[in-house]
Protein backbone atom coordinates (compact mmCIF):
# COMPACT_ATOMS: atom_id res chain seq x y z
CA UNK A 1 0.00 0.00 0.00
CA UNK A 2 1.49 3.32 -0.55
CA UNK A 3 0.94 5.69 2.10
CA UNK A 4 2.47 8.92 0.14
CA UNK A 5 -0.51 10.08 -2.90
CA UNK A 6 2.53 12.30 -4.61
CA UNK A 7 2.99 10.48 -8.28
CA UNK A 8 6.68 11.39 -9.47
CA UNK A 9 4.73 13.77 -11.77
CA UNK A 10 3.01 15.51 -9.10
CA UNK A 11 6.07 16.35 -7.82
CA UNK A 12 8.19 17.73 -10.36
CA UNK A 13 5.22 20.11 -11.14
CA UNK A 14 5.59 21.57 -7.55
CA UNK A 15 9.56 21.33 -7.49
CA UNK A 16 9.56 23.41 -11.10
CA UNK A 17 6.65 25.35 -9.58
CA UNK A 18 9.15 27.01 -6.62
CA UNK A 19 11.79 26.89 -9.05
CA UNK A 20 13.79 24.39 -7.13
CA UNK A 21 15.51 20.58 -8.92
CA UNK A 22 15.53 18.27 -6.28
CA UNK A 23 13.67 17.82 -3.02
CA UNK A 24 17.01 18.04 -1.37
CA UNK A 25 17.05 21.64 -1.62
CA UNK A 26 14.17 22.13 0.20
CA UNK A 27 16.69 21.14 3.69
CA UNK A 28 19.77 23.17 3.59
CA UNK A 29 18.71 24.44 6.84
CA UNK A 30 19.53 21.13 8.02
CA UNK A 31 23.42 20.12 8.60
CA UNK A 32 24.67 17.94 6.23
CA UNK A 33 25.41 15.12 8.67
CA UNK A 34 21.95 15.25 10.62
CA UNK A 35 20.73 14.09 6.70
CA UNK A 36 19.42 10.45 7.06
CA UNK A 37 20.77 9.30 3.56
CA UNK A 38 19.45 5.68 3.60
CA UNK A 39 16.26 3.86 5.24
CA UNK A 40 17.22 1.52 8.24
CA UNK A 41 17.64 -2.27 7.90
CA UNK A 42 14.17 -3.24 9.23
CA UNK A 43 13.26 -7.27 9.50
CA UNK A 44 11.08 -8.87 6.99
CA UNK A 45 7.16 -8.05 7.78
CA UNK A 46 5.80 -11.21 10.20
CA UNK A 47 2.51 -12.69 10.25
CA UNK A 48 0.20 -12.02 12.94
CA UNK A 49 0.82 -15.61 14.63
CA UNK A 50 4.92 -14.56 14.79
CA UNK A 51 4.54 -11.50 15.96
CA UNK A 52 2.11 -12.57 18.62
CA UNK A 53 4.81 -15.09 19.66
CA UNK A 54 7.91 -12.35 19.70
CA UNK A 55 5.51 -9.51 21.89
CA UNK A 56 5.07 -13.02 24.20
CA UNK A 57 8.55 -13.03 24.66
CA UNK A 58 9.06 -9.38 25.01
CA UNK A 59 6.12 -9.75 27.76
CA UNK A 60 8.32 -12.62 29.52
CA UNK A 61 11.20 -10.97 29.52
CA UNK A 62 9.52 -7.56 31.11
CA UNK A 63 8.88 -6.86 34.75
CA UNK A 64 5.48 -6.67 34.88
CA UNK A 65 2.27 -8.09 34.67
CA UNK A 66 0.95 -10.54 36.98
CA UNK A 67 4.12 -12.72 37.33
CA UNK A 68 6.01 -10.17 39.57
CA UNK A 69 5.12 -8.49 42.53
CA UNK A 70 5.79 -5.28 41.73
CA UNK A 71 6.02 -2.72 45.28
CA UNK A 72 6.92 0.24 43.28
CA UNK A 73 4.29 3.12 43.02
CA UNK A 74 6.04 6.40 42.91
CA UNK A 75 3.64 8.35 40.63
CA UNK A 76 2.12 5.26 38.60
CA UNK A 77 0.28 2.92 40.93
CA UNK A 78 -1.24 -0.83 40.35
CA UNK A 79 -4.72 -1.10 40.85
CA UNK A 80 -7.40 -3.49 39.98
CA UNK A 81 -9.13 -2.02 36.73
CA UNK A 82 -12.43 -3.73 36.89
CA UNK A 83 -13.75 -5.32 33.38
CA UNK A 84 -16.56 -2.87 33.32
CA UNK A 85 -13.87 -0.40 32.18
CA UNK A 86 -12.52 -1.84 29.52
CA UNK A 87 -15.90 -3.30 28.45
CA UNK A 88 -17.19 0.30 28.25
CA UNK A 89 -14.20 2.16 27.18
CA UNK A 90 -13.81 -0.02 23.90
CA UNK A 91 -17.44 1.39 22.79
CA UNK A 92 -16.91 2.68 19.69
CA UNK A 93 -18.97 6.15 20.49
CA UNK A 94 -16.27 6.59 23.27
CA UNK A 95 -13.36 5.00 21.93
CA UNK A 96 -13.39 6.48 18.41
CA UNK A 97 -14.16 9.83 19.61
CA UNK A 98 -11.88 13.22 19.08
CA UNK A 99 -12.53 16.03 21.49
CA UNK A 100 -16.15 17.14 20.49
CA UNK A 101 -16.27 20.47 19.34
CA UNK A 102 -19.32 19.82 17.67
CA UNK A 103 -22.17 19.28 20.50
CA UNK A 104 -24.90 18.84 18.04
CA UNK A 105 -23.85 15.40 17.14
CA UNK A 106 -21.15 14.71 20.61
CA UNK A 107 -23.90 14.45 23.49
CA UNK A 108 -23.24 11.16 24.16
CA UNK A 109 -18.91 12.11 24.78
CA UNK A 110 -19.71 15.61 26.13
CA UNK A 111 -22.12 13.74 29.28
CA UNK A 112 -19.38 11.35 29.59
CA UNK A 113 -16.62 14.19 30.46
CA UNK A 114 -19.23 16.15 32.34
CA UNK A 115 -20.24 13.69 34.51
CA UNK A 116 -16.25 13.33 35.06
CA UNK A 117 -15.80 16.90 36.02
CA UNK A 118 -18.84 16.36 38.12
CA UNK A 119 -16.86 13.12 39.93
CA UNK A 120 -13.85 15.04 39.83
CA UNK A 121 -14.88 18.31 41.70
CA UNK A 122 -16.41 16.00 44.36
CA UNK A 123 -13.67 13.89 45.26
CA UNK A 124 -11.69 16.93 45.50
CA UNK A 125 -14.09 19.55 46.97
CA UNK A 126 -13.84 22.19 44.71
CA UNK A 127 -16.51 23.94 43.05
CA UNK A 128 -15.05 23.34 38.74
CA UNK A 129 -13.31 20.91 37.52
CA UNK A 130 -12.15 21.00 33.47
CA UNK A 131 -11.84 18.22 31.51
CA UNK A 132 -8.87 16.38 32.24
CA UNK A 133 -5.34 17.56 31.22
CA UNK A 134 -2.48 14.87 29.81
CA UNK A 135 -0.81 13.88 33.32
CA UNK A 136 0.05 15.28 37.02
CA UNK A 137 3.05 17.26 35.79
CA UNK A 138 1.29 18.91 33.01
CA UNK A 139 -1.48 19.68 35.25
CA UNK A 140 1.11 21.25 38.23
CA UNK A 141 2.75 23.25 35.70
CA UNK A 142 -0.57 24.55 34.24
CA UNK A 143 -1.86 25.71 37.66
CA UNK A 144 1.43 27.56 38.36
CA UNK A 145 0.89 29.72 35.62
CA UNK A 146 -3.01 29.76 36.24
CA UNK A 147 -1.52 31.55 39.61
CA UNK A 148 0.71 33.96 38.02
CA UNK A 149 -2.05 35.22 35.53
CA UNK A 150 -4.52 35.78 38.49
CA UNK A 151 -2.04 37.13 41.07
CA UNK A 152 0.29 39.16 38.38
CA UNK A 153 3.40 38.11 40.07
CA UNK A 154 6.09 36.41 38.71
CA UNK A 155 7.46 33.97 41.69
CA UNK A 156 5.75 30.70 42.74
CA UNK A 157 7.22 28.58 45.03
CA UNK A 158 6.99 23.83 44.76
CA UNK A 159 7.70 22.15 47.40
CA UNK A 160 10.65 19.47 46.94
CA UNK A 161 8.18 16.92 47.95
CA UNK A 162 6.51 17.29 44.89
CA UNK A 163 6.71 14.35 42.46
CA UNK A 164 10.61 15.01 40.93
CA UNK A 165 9.60 14.57 37.18
CA UNK A 166 6.19 16.42 37.99
CA UNK A 167 9.02 19.30 38.81
CA UNK A 168 11.09 18.26 35.82
CA UNK A 169 8.19 19.20 33.85
CA UNK A 170 7.96 22.25 35.50
CA UNK A 171 10.92 23.13 34.91
CA UNK A 172 10.72 22.94 31.45
CA UNK A 173 7.75 24.99 31.12
CA UNK A 174 9.06 27.74 32.80
CA UNK A 175 12.78 27.50 31.26
CA UNK A 176 11.87 30.24 28.42
CA UNK A 177 9.42 32.69 30.84
CA UNK A 178 10.71 35.14 33.16
CA UNK A 179 9.18 33.38 36.13
CA UNK A 180 10.84 32.38 38.78
CA UNK A 181 10.42 28.86 40.41
CA UNK A 182 11.52 28.24 43.77
CA UNK A 183 11.78 24.80 45.57
CA UNK A 184 10.94 24.47 49.83
CA UNK A 185 12.98 22.04 50.96
CA UNK A 186 12.23 19.22 53.33
CA UNK A 187 11.97 18.89 56.96
CA UNK A 188 13.31 15.29 59.12
CA UNK A 189 10.09 14.27 59.71
CA UNK A 190 9.04 13.75 55.87
CA UNK A 191 7.27 16.82 55.13
CA UNK A 192 7.72 20.80 53.42
CA UNK A 193 8.95 23.39 55.25
CA UNK A 194 5.95 25.69 56.13
CA UNK A 195 8.36 27.76 57.84
CA UNK A 196 9.59 29.27 54.74
CA UNK A 197 6.18 30.70 53.86
CA UNK A 198 7.09 33.74 56.84
CA UNK A 199 9.99 35.05 54.91
CA UNK A 200 8.59 35.02 51.04
CA UNK A 201 6.96 37.83 49.90
CA UNK A 202 5.55 38.68 46.32
CA UNK A 203 4.88 35.35 45.45
CA UNK A 204 1.80 34.20 43.28
CA UNK A 205 0.90 30.59 44.55
CA UNK A 206 2.88 27.63 47.01
CA UNK A 207 2.31 23.94 45.48
CA UNK A 208 2.38 21.38 47.82
CA UNK A 209 1.82 17.32 47.09
CA UNK A 210 -0.37 15.28 49.59
CA UNK A 211 0.61 12.42 50.32
CA UNK A 212 3.71 13.99 49.03
CA UNK A 213 6.68 11.71 47.22
CA UNK A 214 7.54 10.05 50.65
CA UNK A 215 4.16 8.99 50.78
CA UNK A 216 3.78 11.52 54.26
CA UNK A 217 0.27 13.72 54.24
CA UNK A 218 1.18 17.32 54.48
CA UNK A 219 -1.01 19.43 56.97
CA UNK A 220 -2.58 21.41 53.63
CA UNK A 221 -5.11 23.07 56.08
CA UNK A 222 -1.72 25.43 57.80
CA UNK A 223 -0.29 25.53 54.29
CA UNK A 224 -3.50 27.52 53.03
CA UNK A 225 -3.62 29.62 56.11
CA UNK A 226 0.24 30.42 55.67
CA UNK A 227 -0.50 31.15 51.59
CA UNK A 228 -3.80 33.67 52.93
CA UNK A 229 -1.71 35.57 54.88
CA UNK A 230 0.86 36.18 52.06
CA UNK A 231 -1.63 36.81 49.65
CA UNK A 232 -0.74 33.96 47.47
CA UNK A 233 -3.05 31.03 45.96
CA UNK A 234 -2.67 27.75 47.55
CA UNK A 235 -1.82 24.66 44.71
CA UNK A 236 -2.97 21.32 45.91
CA UNK A 237 -0.99 18.61 43.99
CA UNK A 238 -1.68 14.78 44.07
CA UNK A 239 -0.20 11.88 42.42
CA UNK A 240 -2.30 8.98 44.20
CA UNK A 241 -5.92 10.67 44.23
CA UNK A 242 -7.33 7.28 46.33
CA UNK A 243 -5.63 9.21 49.42
CA UNK A 244 -8.94 11.27 49.19
CA UNK A 245 -11.05 8.33 49.98
CA UNK A 246 -9.98 8.74 52.99
CA UNK A 247 -8.44 11.85 54.03
CA UNK A 248 -9.91 15.76 54.04
CA UNK A 249 -10.18 16.66 50.56
CA UNK A 250 -7.74 19.53 49.25
CA UNK A 251 -11.26 21.97 48.61
CA UNK A 252 -12.15 21.61 52.21
CA UNK A 253 -8.53 22.09 53.29
CA UNK A 254 -9.01 25.82 51.41
CA UNK A 255 -7.45 24.92 48.22
CA UNK A 256 -7.36 27.57 45.42
CA UNK A 257 -6.55 24.70 42.61
CA UNK A 258 -6.28 20.81 42.94
CA UNK A 259 -3.79 19.19 40.32
CA UNK A 260 -2.29 15.84 39.82
CA UNK A 261 -2.41 12.54 38.14
CA UNK A 262 -5.73 10.64 37.97
CA UNK A 263 -4.01 7.31 36.91
CA UNK A 264 -4.85 5.36 39.38
CA UNK A 265 -8.52 5.55 38.78
CA UNK A 266 -9.00 2.99 36.15
CA UNK A 267 -6.38 3.66 33.75
CA UNK A 268 -3.75 1.05 33.16
CA UNK A 269 0.01 1.79 33.94
CA UNK A 270 0.75 1.20 30.19
CA UNK A 271 4.66 2.09 30.37
CA UNK A 272 4.22 5.51 32.56
CA UNK A 273 1.77 7.19 30.50
CA UNK A 274 -0.75 8.25 29.31
CA UNK A 275 -1.76 9.42 32.46
CA UNK A 276 -4.72 11.62 33.30
CA UNK A 277 -4.19 15.29 34.45
CA UNK A 278 -6.73 16.10 36.69
CA UNK A 279 -7.55 19.83 37.56
CA UNK A 280 -10.01 21.34 39.38
CA UNK A 281 -10.52 25.07 41.39
CA UNK A 282 -12.82 27.49 42.59
CA UNK A 283 -15.34 28.64 40.50
CA UNK A 284 -14.11 32.64 40.99
CA UNK A 285 -11.19 31.47 39.12
CA UNK A 286 -12.71 29.37 35.93
CA UNK A 287 -11.89 32.12 33.23
CA UNK A 288 -8.32 31.64 33.84
CA UNK A 289 -8.37 27.70 33.92
CA UNK A 290 -6.51 26.12 31.12
CA UNK A 291 -8.13 23.45 29.35
CA UNK A 292 -11.81 22.23 27.97
CA UNK A 293 -14.55 22.75 29.88
CA UNK A 294 -18.17 20.76 29.23
CA UNK A 295 -21.09 22.51 30.64
CA UNK A 296 -24.91 21.71 30.77
CA UNK A 297 -27.24 24.06 29.50
CA UNK A 298 -31.07 24.21 27.87
CA UNK A 299 -31.59 24.04 23.96
CA UNK A 300 -34.51 26.49 22.68
CA UNK A 301 -37.26 23.64 23.33
CA UNK A 302 -35.65 23.64 26.88
CA UNK A 303 -34.28 20.43 26.96
CA UNK A 304 -31.17 19.27 28.60
CA UNK A 305 -27.88 19.52 26.21
CA UNK A 306 -23.97 19.81 26.98
CA UNK A 307 -21.68 21.64 25.21
CA UNK A 308 -18.02 22.80 25.40
CA UNK A 309 -18.09 26.19 27.50
CA UNK A 310 -15.72 29.16 28.06
CA UNK A 311 -14.24 28.74 24.45
CA UNK A 312 -13.11 32.17 24.70
CA UNK A 313 -10.59 31.25 27.37
CA UNK A 314 -8.35 29.34 24.21
CA UNK A 315 -6.05 29.09 22.06
CA UNK A 316 -8.30 28.93 19.15
CA UNK A 317 -10.39 32.15 19.60
CA UNK A 318 -7.92 33.76 21.70
CA UNK A 319 -4.64 33.26 20.40
CA UNK A 320 -1.87 34.59 22.14
CA UNK A 321 -3.91 35.55 24.67
CA UNK A 322 -5.31 32.16 26.09
CA UNK A 323 -5.03 30.76 29.27
CA UNK A 324 -3.10 27.37 27.93
CA UNK A 325 -1.74 26.21 24.40
CA UNK A 326 -3.71 22.91 25.41
CA UNK A 327 -6.88 22.72 23.55
CA UNK A 328 -7.93 19.21 24.14
CA UNK A 329 -8.22 16.81 27.07
CA UNK A 330 -7.53 12.96 27.23
CA UNK A 331 -10.89 12.08 26.89
CA UNK A 332 -10.38 7.97 27.24
CA UNK A 333 -8.52 8.10 30.36
CA UNK A 334 -11.17 10.70 31.98
CA UNK A 335 -14.03 8.49 31.12
CA UNK A 336 -12.31 5.45 32.29
CA UNK A 337 -11.64 7.44 35.55
CA UNK A 338 -15.58 8.23 35.34
CA UNK A 339 -16.60 4.79 34.83
CA UNK A 340 -13.93 3.68 37.82
CA UNK A 341 -15.01 5.95 40.34
CA UNK A 342 -18.69 5.14 39.51
CA UNK A 343 -18.41 1.83 39.64
CA UNK A 344 -17.08 2.23 43.07
CA UNK A 345 -19.54 4.75 44.41
CA UNK A 346 -19.14 6.87 47.60
CA UNK A 347 -18.66 4.30 50.17
CA UNK A 348 -16.30 1.92 47.54
CA UNK A 349 -14.18 4.29 47.05
CA UNK A 350 -13.79 4.78 50.86
CA UNK A 351 -13.69 1.01 51.31
CA UNK A 352 -10.25 1.33 48.74
CA UNK A 353 -9.21 3.79 50.18
CA UNK A 354 -9.35 2.06 53.53
CA UNK A 355 -8.05 -1.43 52.06
CA UNK A 356 -4.97 0.15 50.30
CA UNK A 357 -3.98 2.08 53.73
CA UNK A 358 -4.09 -1.18 55.92
CA UNK A 359 -1.88 -3.06 53.34
CA UNK A 360 0.64 -0.23 53.52
CA UNK A 361 0.19 0.11 57.36
CA UNK A 362 0.85 -3.52 57.52
CA UNK A 363 3.97 -3.97 55.65
CA UNK A 364 5.13 -0.80 57.48
CA UNK A 365 4.84 -2.86 60.98
CA UNK A 366 6.20 -5.38 59.35
CA UNK A 367 9.44 -3.71 58.57
CA UNK A 368 9.21 -1.80 61.70
CA UNK A 369 9.38 -5.56 63.80
CA UNK A 370 12.37 -6.11 61.80
CA UNK A 371 14.59 -3.58 62.74
CA UNK A 372 13.74 -1.45 59.37
CA UNK A 373 11.56 1.70 60.56
CA UNK A 374 10.21 3.65 58.20
CA UNK A 375 12.34 6.90 57.79
CA UNK A 376 9.91 9.57 57.90
CA UNK A 377 7.59 9.69 61.08
CA UNK A 378 4.91 11.76 59.76
CA UNK A 379 1.64 9.77 58.28
CA UNK A 380 1.20 8.11 54.96
CA UNK A 381 -1.12 6.83 52.79
CA UNK A 382 0.29 3.85 50.15
CA UNK A 383 3.10 4.70 50.32
CA UNK A 384 7.16 4.75 52.57
CA UNK A 385 10.25 5.52 52.67
CA UNK A 386 12.70 2.67 54.87
CA UNK A 387 16.43 2.82 54.50
CA UNK A 388 17.77 -0.71 53.82
CA UNK A 389 21.03 -1.64 55.11
CA UNK A 390 24.11 -1.27 53.30
CA UNK A 391 25.34 -3.80 50.54
CA UNK A 392 21.44 -3.99 49.99
CA UNK A 393 22.07 -3.23 46.06
CA UNK A 394 23.52 -6.80 45.19
CA UNK A 395 20.69 -8.38 47.36
CA UNK A 396 18.02 -6.70 45.36
CA UNK A 397 19.36 -8.72 42.23
CA UNK A 398 18.71 -11.82 43.74
CA UNK A 399 15.52 -10.35 45.48
CA UNK A 400 14.20 -9.30 41.46
CA UNK A 401 15.12 -13.17 40.79
CA UNK A 402 12.58 -14.04 42.88
CA UNK A 403 10.02 -11.63 40.89
CA UNK A 404 9.36 -8.97 43.36
CA UNK A 405 10.37 -5.88 42.89
CA UNK A 406 11.67 -3.88 46.24
CA UNK A 407 10.58 -0.29 45.77
CA UNK A 408 12.19 2.45 44.13
CA UNK A 409 15.58 3.54 44.56
CA UNK A 410 15.32 7.19 46.00
CA UNK A 411 19.21 8.30 45.65
CA UNK A 412 18.61 8.88 42.26
CA UNK A 413 16.11 11.72 43.29
CA UNK A 414 17.47 12.96 46.27
CA UNK A 415 21.32 11.93 46.74
CA UNK A 416 21.44 12.69 50.16
CA UNK A 417 18.99 9.48 50.89
CA UNK A 418 21.15 6.74 49.79
CA UNK A 419 20.18 3.02 50.66
CA UNK A 420 16.56 4.85 51.05
CA UNK A 421 13.76 3.50 49.47
CA UNK A 422 9.94 4.10 48.67
CA UNK A 423 7.87 1.10 49.22
CA UNK A 424 4.11 1.25 48.23
CA UNK A 425 1.60 -1.37 48.60
CA UNK A 426 -1.96 -1.11 46.96
CA UNK A 427 -5.07 -3.59 47.63
CA UNK A 428 -3.47 -5.77 44.54
CA UNK A 429 -0.87 -7.32 47.14
CA UNK A 430 -1.94 -10.16 49.46
CA UNK A 431 -0.65 -10.90 52.84
CA UNK A 432 1.36 -13.66 51.66
CA UNK A 433 2.79 -11.39 48.97
CA UNK A 434 3.47 -8.79 51.68
CA UNK A 435 4.89 -11.34 54.46
CA UNK A 436 7.44 -12.95 51.28
CA UNK A 437 8.83 -9.00 50.27
CA UNK A 438 9.60 -8.44 54.09
CA UNK A 439 11.17 -12.31 54.20
CA UNK A 440 13.34 -12.06 51.11
CA UNK A 441 14.54 -8.32 52.38
CA UNK A 442 15.91 -9.91 55.45
CA UNK A 443 17.22 -12.93 53.88
CA UNK B 1 -24.92 44.46 12.83
CA UNK B 2 -25.60 48.34 12.95
CA UNK B 3 -24.67 50.28 10.11
CA UNK B 4 -21.99 53.31 10.64
CA UNK B 5 -24.84 55.90 10.50
CA UNK B 6 -26.57 53.95 13.02
CA UNK B 7 -24.22 54.20 15.72
CA UNK B 8 -25.39 56.39 18.56
CA UNK B 9 -22.62 59.01 19.74
CA UNK B 10 -23.22 61.39 22.19
CA UNK B 11 -22.09 64.68 21.68
CA UNK B 12 -20.60 65.24 24.95
CA UNK B 13 -18.15 62.66 25.33
CA UNK B 14 -14.56 61.74 23.63
CA UNK B 15 -13.33 58.74 22.20
CA UNK B 16 -10.47 56.40 21.79
CA UNK B 17 -8.76 54.73 18.29
CA UNK B 18 -9.67 51.32 20.48
CA UNK B 19 -13.40 51.91 20.83
CA UNK B 20 -13.58 53.68 24.51
CA UNK B 21 -15.43 56.57 25.41
CA UNK B 22 -14.93 58.98 27.85
CA UNK B 23 -16.74 61.89 30.03
CA UNK B 24 -14.65 64.55 31.41
CA UNK B 25 -16.68 65.89 34.42
CA UNK B 26 -15.11 68.05 37.13
CA UNK B 27 -12.70 65.34 39.85
CA UNK B 28 -13.09 62.25 37.41
CA UNK B 29 -13.10 61.03 34.17
CA UNK B 30 -15.90 58.33 33.39
CA UNK B 31 -15.32 55.56 30.76
CA UNK B 32 -16.93 52.95 28.93
CA UNK B 33 -17.08 50.63 25.51
CA UNK B 34 -18.44 52.92 22.21
CA UNK B 35 -22.33 51.58 21.02
CA UNK B 36 -20.28 50.29 18.41
CA UNK B 37 -17.76 48.03 20.00
CA UNK B 38 -20.81 46.84 21.67
CA UNK B 39 -22.26 46.23 18.24
CA UNK B 40 -19.29 44.77 16.94
CA UNK B 41 -18.87 42.00 19.97
CA UNK B 42 -22.02 40.67 20.15
CA UNK B 43 -23.51 39.47 23.69
CA UNK B 44 -21.10 40.33 26.10
CA UNK B 45 -21.56 37.45 29.01
CA UNK B 46 -18.22 38.71 31.47
CA UNK B 47 -17.02 42.20 31.78
CA UNK B 48 -13.68 42.07 34.03
CA UNK B 49 -12.80 45.26 35.21
CA UNK B 50 -9.76 46.17 37.79
CA UNK B 51 -9.87 47.13 41.71
CA UNK B 52 -10.27 50.88 42.96
CA UNK B 53 -6.62 52.45 43.60
CA UNK B 54 -5.21 50.24 41.34
CA UNK B 55 -3.23 53.37 38.39
CA UNK B 56 -2.97 52.68 34.56
CA UNK B 57 -0.68 54.62 31.59
CA UNK B 58 -2.48 55.48 28.49
CA UNK B 59 -2.71 52.86 26.40
CA UNK B 60 -2.53 50.33 29.26
CA UNK B 61 -4.83 47.33 29.24
CA UNK B 62 -7.51 47.83 32.07
CA UNK B 63 -9.50 44.59 31.79
CA UNK B 64 -11.52 42.90 29.44
CA UNK B 65 -14.65 42.52 27.81
CA UNK B 66 -16.06 38.41 27.07
CA UNK B 67 -18.74 38.14 24.72
CA UNK B 68 -20.14 34.80 22.99
CA UNK B 69 -17.36 35.05 20.27
CA UNK B 70 -14.43 36.47 21.55
CA UNK B 71 -12.29 38.17 24.51
CA UNK B 72 -11.28 41.75 24.32
CA UNK B 73 -8.95 43.41 26.01
CA UNK B 74 -9.94 47.24 27.03
CA UNK B 75 -7.47 49.75 27.09
CA UNK B 76 -7.09 53.17 28.88
CA UNK B 77 -8.07 56.19 26.72
CA UNK B 78 -5.63 57.85 29.17
CA UNK B 79 -3.91 57.80 32.28
CA UNK B 80 -5.18 57.61 35.89
CA UNK B 81 -5.67 55.96 38.94
CA UNK B 82 -9.22 54.09 39.52
CA UNK B 83 -11.95 56.23 41.48
CA UNK B 84 -14.50 54.11 41.10
CA UNK B 85 -15.62 50.49 39.45
CA UNK B 86 -18.97 49.85 37.97
CA UNK B 87 -20.06 46.41 40.46
CA UNK B 88 -23.41 46.21 38.69
CA UNK B 89 -21.17 44.39 36.15
CA UNK B 90 -20.67 41.86 37.93
CA UNK B 91 -24.51 40.39 37.56
CA UNK B 92 -25.23 41.96 34.33
CA UNK B 93 -22.84 42.09 31.92
CA UNK B 94 -25.13 43.14 29.70
CA UNK B 95 -25.41 46.57 30.86
CA UNK B 96 -22.25 47.07 28.22
CA UNK B 97 -24.76 46.29 25.84
CA UNK B 98 -27.86 47.76 26.72
CA UNK B 99 -26.54 50.53 28.15
CA UNK B 100 -23.19 51.50 27.08
CA UNK B 101 -23.20 55.65 27.63
CA UNK B 102 -25.10 55.31 30.74
CA UNK B 103 -25.73 52.21 33.20
CA UNK B 104 -22.85 50.25 30.91
CA UNK B 105 -20.07 52.70 31.92
CA UNK B 106 -17.36 50.61 33.43
CA UNK B 107 -14.45 53.20 35.66
CA UNK B 108 -14.29 56.14 36.70
CA UNK B 109 -10.74 57.65 36.92
CA UNK B 110 -9.06 60.49 38.89
CA UNK B 111 -8.70 63.37 36.46
CA UNK B 112 -5.73 65.14 37.40
CA UNK B 113 -4.18 65.76 34.09
CA UNK B 114 -6.04 68.46 32.02
CA UNK B 115 -4.15 67.22 28.62
CA UNK B 116 -6.09 64.16 28.48
CA UNK B 117 -8.84 65.48 27.03
CA UNK B 118 -6.75 66.88 24.04
CA UNK B 119 -5.20 63.43 22.97
CA UNK B 120 -8.88 62.32 22.42
CA UNK B 121 -11.39 62.52 19.38
CA UNK B 122 -14.54 64.07 19.34
CA UNK B 123 -17.63 63.05 17.99
CA UNK B 124 -17.26 63.97 14.50
CA UNK B 125 -13.57 62.36 14.17
CA UNK B 126 -14.85 59.55 15.84
CA UNK B 127 -17.40 59.14 13.50
CA UNK B 128 -15.19 59.43 10.25
CA UNK B 129 -12.93 56.81 11.70
CA UNK B 130 -15.33 54.70 12.26
CA UNK B 131 -15.93 55.14 7.88
CA UNK B 132 -12.63 53.99 7.31
CA UNK B 133 -12.48 51.06 9.47
CA UNK B 134 -15.45 49.87 7.59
Amino acid sequence: MRYLPHTKEDIEIMLSRIGISSLDELFPTISENCHSKKLPDLPEALTEWELCDLMNIYSRNTASGTKYKNFIGAGNYEHYIPSTIYYLLERSEFLTAYTPYQPEISQGTLQAVYEYQSLVSRLLGMEVANASLYDGASALAEALLMAIRIKKKKKVLISSLIHPHYRQVVNTYFKFTDFQVDEIPYLENGLTDISILNDTDDVAAVAVQSPNFFGCIESLKSFSEAALKKDMLFIVCFSEPFAYGLLKNPGSQGADIACGEGQSFGVSQLFGGPGLGMFASKMKFVRNMPGRLVGKTNDLDKKRGFVLTLATREQHIRREKATSNICTNNSLCAIAAAIYISSLGGTGLQKLAKLNYDKSEYLKKKFINAGLPATFKSPTFNEFVVKFPKGFKSLRNSILKNKIIPGLCLEKYYPELSDHYLICATETKSKEDLDLFVKEVLS
Amino acid sequence: MKEINEINLPDDLKYSKDHEWARFENQYVTIGVTDYAQDQLGDIVFVELPQKGDVFKKGDEFGNVESIKAVSELYMPLGGKIFEVNAAFENHPDLANTSPYEKGWMIKVENDNADNINDLMGKDKYYKYLQGIE
